[in-house]
């Protein structure tokens, strides 16, 4: 029972994990680069979800003083916040210059499949 | 032997290199049949290759997901108070923040006060991101042929054909106000939720909407590449030295004469709001860059 308990009152955290599986997987076996991307993108979701549910608690509201109260007890944990801030900055930017490094695949082998890319660099370019 | 790698390397690097390898370009077909040279023994050790790779992965990930979901038994609960996360640190955050950084939203003044060095990384890993997006997809005599050039021309010339008068509407009423929505929070980092990164990407998206609608051509009229490379060269540049003069003052405890001002005003929060604006800039240049290098290839 006390399990069961644990594993509703963790289900972002359960969700995170798997995600992770999920995206893992999928970086390691697709043989699609832009699939291999969007796994990687999955990873990282997978992250933030986990950390954002780790700084939550219970009847706290956003670290934004309004009124001017600073009661540490009042608001949630803000250092996820900023990790997670962090984390989509370079996320975004390793999308972009993967994608850009497919493009150019793309335009010298005519694919985006890591695989054909292998054996075609083998056969062209090899001096 | 030895000579004439390094004169190699260096022809390279000059770019006099004698061309090579684009001669083999073209000549790949666009559609490959099952390479012949292939002996059928090697197929099958490729294909037992490949089944012991996918059973591999399964195992690693299935076991990494396995200690993931082990780890929960040691998790504080969801929403749990004494979450060991929360310690020393966040309660100085969130009780000392607002008497030393002036910011009223906290996670603003712990990234671009506490912690605006790790932001400095941030913004100069979206600055290396589009420099590399840039080398690589920048386009210039070396990576074009005649048939790109082609398509991107036909391309550009079925937009100014079809020309779509409801998105231009839709997009003329929106675009200012996307524009101004993204400023005021890049503006209001300090004082509400956002700040330069989330404003930055707002802006980004507003001029991202506007090429769409108005043709790839119409943002050139405007953000140049020359633009590009001021804006965010000054915003990072401004962030360094603003951070630079408060590191230098902070450590040699010196005051810094700059005065934090009443929180929840416009202008308070010394520095932040500076560099939010710094921020803010480099996030709506990187995003936009992104997407104008990724369509069209150039500025």
């Amino acid at each position: 029972m006390e399990l069961l308990e644990k594993i509703i009152s963790l289900r972002f955290e359960i969700a995170a994990f798997l995600l992770f599986g999920i995206g893992f997987m999928h970086l390691l076996v697709e043989k699609n680069l832009i699939k291999k991307i969007i796994a990687f993108n999955i990873m990282d979701s997978s992250v933030f979800l986990f950390l954002a549910s780790q700084g939550y608690i219970q009847g706290r509201t956003a670290p934004i003083a309004t009124d001017g109260v600073t009661d540490a007890a009042l608001y949630i944990n803000p250092v996820p916040a900023g990790l997670v801030l962090t984390g989509i900055v370079v996320s975004v930017s390793i999308s972009a210059f993967f994608l850009a490094l497919t493009q150019r695949f793309y335009h010298r082998y005519h694919t985006v499949n890591f695989d054909e890319i292998m054996i075609l660099a083998k056969e062209k370019d090899v001096d | 032997m030895k000579k004439q790698h390094w004169k190699a390397f260096v022809d390279w690097v000059n770019g006099t290199a004698p061309e090579r390898a684009p001669a083999a370009m073209p000549e790949l077909p666009a559609k490959r049949e099952k390479s012949p040279r292939t002996k059928p023994d090697e197929a099958r050790r490729v294909r037992v290759f490949s089944r012991i790779y996918r059973i591999t992965s399964l195992v690693v990930c299935l076991s990494v997901v396995c200690v993931l979901l082990y780890t929960l038994f040691h998790l504080p609960l969801f929403g749990a108070e004494d979450n060991p996360a929360v310690n020393e640190v966040v309660e100085r955050y969130v009780e000392q923040g607002l008497a030393e950084t002036g910011a009223v939203n906290m996670v603003t003044g712990m990234i671009l006060d506490y912690r605006a060095f790790d932001t400095f990384g941030e913004s100069s890993v979206l600055f290396l991101a589009i420099s590399c997006v840039m080398m690589l997809l920048l386009k210039d005599q070396n990576n074009t042929t005649a048939a790109d050039t082609l398509q991107l021309q036909r391309e550009r010339e079925t937009e100014r054909e079809i020309s779509d008068p409801i998105l231009k509407k839709v997009v003329s009423v929106v675009f200012p106000c996307i524009l101004l929505f993204g400023i005021y929070v890049v503006l209001n980092g300090h004082l509400s939720p956002g700040g330069g990164f989330s404003g930055g990407a707002v802006m980004g998206a507003g001029l991202i909407l506007y090429s769409a609608a108005y043709g790839m051509d119409a943002v050139s009229r405007f953000f140049t590449l020359k633009t590009f490379r001021t804006l965010t060269t000054t915003a990072l540049l401004c962030y360094a030295l603003s951070k630079a003069y408060s590191f230098f003052t902070g450590a040699n405890d010196l005051p810094s004469g700059i005065p934090l001002g009443i929180p929840g005003a416009i202008l308070s929060s010394g520095l932040i709001l500076v560099l939010n604006i710094c921020v803010g800039l480099i996030v709506a240049c990187t995003m936009y860059g992104f997407y104008i290098l990724f369509t069209k290839g150039e500025f």
